[in-house]
């Protein structure tokens, strides 16, 4: 095969003093010497979470306190990796909520095999399931990862009802179109 | 069907279609033979035509026929012309005629379908979350089949009584309900017990039972069953799973000799309820509430679940060949039971026949009432399978004092005694101790605390086999959920110790081989494969059998052929 020889050019003498190339390398390490950092001290600094961020799944109160969940069981249905298991439970005649009449027994989310997809959250016709701005999950057993119910409304809270289809079915039972 | 019968039917055009119908059938089940849905809320195939609901309306034509002359009218071009009601019929009690044209997707049908949809919806809450009926709610099928889908009513919604007790096992949501009156039509006509109704007028209508009367009789949990929506819940099966989870395996209630067709609804081996199938020979669409709780005894407390030789855990093949010991070259009784599958008892008479010597075998026997409906007189469901196998060739009888007789005379060493508690059946506990015993069973009970060895068997939802209804129709039940852990699968326990005993040919544990050894053995089995037995069953030939006085009185679809006899004796 046949070679070709490729001239090559000697070098100036600002290439020989090699100068230059550490000058405008210096001004690169000036330059981020004073910029503001990009990085985050991360677990004293946290990043700031858009809106849509699909955290851990937790389940919320409405205002007032009312548990959403009715245990429709449509988010253990829907979910891709089978990591929610229901227990459904009815509530008691004489509770508060009773108009309500059914609530989880036992809700469990195992985060071990949550794959983050929202699908629960988008299926839910409570909107009693969020997936929220906590993105770092850790423990040191596998039972400490399964999410339980009280755990779960922990880590949930409150968030407003923009519907209130309870409320509204309450007070409909208690004033209006009455039966007779 | 004979030929005759096949000549008689009518053709009628389903959108142009045609299909051949019998005479009679309403447009409902006509439409149902030509491939296509006619929706439908209170028309109910086993219940009365009542047509209240609306749902069902569609346009019907018959072709016209000119008054002087007779002669068809026809069309320009030649063709019948068909002259179309004016306005729409409700398919249900609309029968089909030669010649009728019925159009169940033309505009006008549509359109009183999202009309009559709407009206449905109006006073409808939205509850499908914690409704126990969505999922297999016709309301909600139909609504997104055949609805406007989106709502104008923007009024408040009707309030109506919720979560009203109708009897012990009937829960009633009456906002829910969309007033087809199938409950009240089926307490009256099926039932027998008249207690539901409408009061109050229009909208404000509300099902209710007699003031002082509930919904208690023996087939109330059907009403939950054929109620379109969610008004009718059971309170066993309330807030327990949604129905979307639950794996549908058919089964035959155990609690008679009627042997009604089930669905097992399961989810990830436990069960969760079970509901009648349809079978028109037998139990049409009903059952008995209960033959519905009869899978608790699944999960009982007393369930047998270890193979165990005088109370210390063991294997399967220790207690089998204990049990072969205790059974071979002594003198052997064997109880065995009219709840075991056919196959079961087929191969415990090939134990019998193993151990050798003509064991006296017995079987016990249970009676009630019968209601003269789905719950008969025998409450074995399958006492007619232990006569056809050949393990007993009598009436079984409810006290076993032949048993405690040979057994207080010194005449047996050892008894094997396949699912019975003997100390029911008149045999008293200080009599079993002084026998060797071998139990077979699912649950813990007096004769199995005696017990030499115990051998722990599988319940009806967790075997294959068949039983033998009181019509002489071989019906097959399938597995719903796996055994208990450790318990051998299937016929293995039969299969096993008779393997064990040196009973010959070693027979494979699945019902299909058990069935191709009886069919050589069985004369009312020679043509019948495990594998052909439909659905609906398989009627074998009772003539062998017609001198023995079974107890069963007359029920739904079936009349016993010696009533005579028995009312005379």
């Amino acid at each position: 095969m046949a070679t070709k020889v490729v001239e090559r050019k000697p070098l100036s003498l600002a290439e020989r003093s090699y100068l230059p190339q550490i000058v405008s390398g210096l001004r690169v390490t000036m330059k981020n010497m004073f910029k503001p950092p990009v990085t985050l001290e991360y677990p004293d600094e946290r990043p700031d979470i858009p809106p849509g961020y699909r955290g851990v799944p937790t389940l919320v109160k409405d205002p007032d306190g009312r548990e959403k969940c009715v245990s429709c069981q449509l988010c253990e249905f829907v979910c891709p990796p089978k990591a929610i298991r229901i227990i459904p439970g009815e509530i008691p005649e004489d509770a508060e909520t009773a108009h309500v009449e059914k609530a989880p027994e036992e809700f469990e989310i195992n985060m071990l095999r949550c794959i983050y997809c929202g699908l629960c959250q988008e299926v839910c016709p409570e909107e009693a399931i969020f997936l929220q701005d906590i993105f770092s999950v850790t423990g040191t057993s596998r039972e400490e990862l399964v999410f339980k119910k009280d755990k779960l409304y922990a880590l949930g809270g409150t968030l407003p009802d923009s519907h209130f289809k309870w409320e509204k079915k309450k007070s409909a039972e208690l004033t209006g179109n009455p039966h007779h | 069907m004979s030929e005759g019968q096949e000549d008689k039917r009518i053709p009628i055009f389903v959108d142009d279609e045609e299909v051949k119908v019998d005479p009679g059938t309403n447009l409902i089940e006509a439409v149902a033979q030509a491939g296509k849905e006619v929706p439908h809320y209170c028309y109910h195939p086993k219940l009365s035509v009542v047509g209240n609901c609306r749902m069902c309306l569609v346009e019907m034509g018959m072709p016209g026929r000119d008054r002087a002359t007779g002669e068809p009218m026809l069309n320009d071009d030649g063709s019948p012309k068909i002259l179309w009601v004016p306005k729409p019929v409700i398919a249900c009690a609309t029968n089909a005629a030669p010649g009728m044209h019925v159009r169940t997707e033309s505009p006008l049908v549509k359109e009183c379908r999202e009309g009559v949809m709407e009206f449905l919806l109006v006073n409808h809450p939205l509850d499908c979350p914690i409704c126990d009926q969505a999922g297999e709610c016709r309301l909600q099928e139909f609504a997104t089949d055949y609805g406007r889908g989106y709502s104008r009513f923007i009024e408040q919604k009707n309030v109506k009584p919720k979560r009203t007790r109708l009897g012990p096992r009937v829960m009633l949501d009456d906002e829910r309900c969309i007033l087809c009156s199938r409950c009240i039509r089926f307490c009256e006509e099926v039932a027998e017990d008249p207690v539901l109704g409408f009061t109050d007028r229009g909208s404000y209508t509300t099902l209710t039972a007699f003031p002082g009367k509930e919904l208690a009789n023996n087939y109330s949990l059907n009403t939950v069953d054929i109620c379109p929506v969610g008004a009718l819940t059971s309170t066993d099966f309330r807030f327990k799973m949604r129905v979307w989870f639950l794996k549908e395996t058919d089964s035959i209630d155990t609690e008679s000799s009627v042997g009604c067709n089930t669905v097992v609804g399961s989810r990830e081996g436990k069960i969760y309820r079970i509901t009648p199938r349809r079978n028109d020979h037998v139990n049409d669409t009903w059952m008995p509430d209960s033959g519905r709780a009869l899978y608790k005894e699944v999960e009982a407390e007393n369930r047998l679940a270890a193979y165990s030789i005088e109370g210390r855990p063991c294997g399967p093949d220790e207690a089998m060949s204990l049990a072969a010991t205790l059974l071979k070259g002594h003198r052997v009784a064997i109880v065995g039971s009219g709840r075991l599958s056919v196959e079961e008892q087929y191969l415990l008479r090939r134990v019998r026949e193993a151990i050798g010597g003509g064991p006296p075998t017995f079987l016990v026997g249970r009676t009630g009432e019968g209601d003269g409906k789905l719950l008969s007189a025998d409450r074995n469901p399958n006492t007619r399978g232990a006569i056809l196998t050949g393990l007993i060739d009598e009436l079984p009888k409810e006290d076993l004092h032949d048993l405690a007789h040979l057994i207080a005379e010194g005449g047996v060493d050892t008894l094997l005694v396949a699912g019975e508690d003997l100390t029911m059946a008149g045999v008293t506990r200080d009599q079993l101790k002084r026998v060797q015993i071998v139990y077979m069973g699912t649950h813990h009970n007096d004769t199995s605390s005696v017990a030499k060895v115990e051998i722990p068997a599988l319940t009806v939802f967790e075997k294959s086999g068949t039983f033998v209804n009181q019509q002489f129709r071989v019906q097959k039940f399938a597995q719903a959920v796996p055994g208990p852990k450790g318990v051998l699968f299937g016929l293995s326990n039969f299969t096993r110790l008779l393997d064990t005993l040196g009973g010959g040919k070693r027979i494979a544990p699945s019902p299909a081989n058990v069935w191709a050894e009886m069919s050589g053995d069985v004369p009312e089995f020679a043509d019948l494969r495990f594998e052909d037995i439909p659905r609906t069953g398989s009627v074998v030939d009772d003539a062998r059998f017609a001198h023995l006085p079974f107890p069963e009185g007359p029920g739904f679809h079936f009349n016993p052929k010696r009533a005579e006899t028995i009312a005379g004796a």
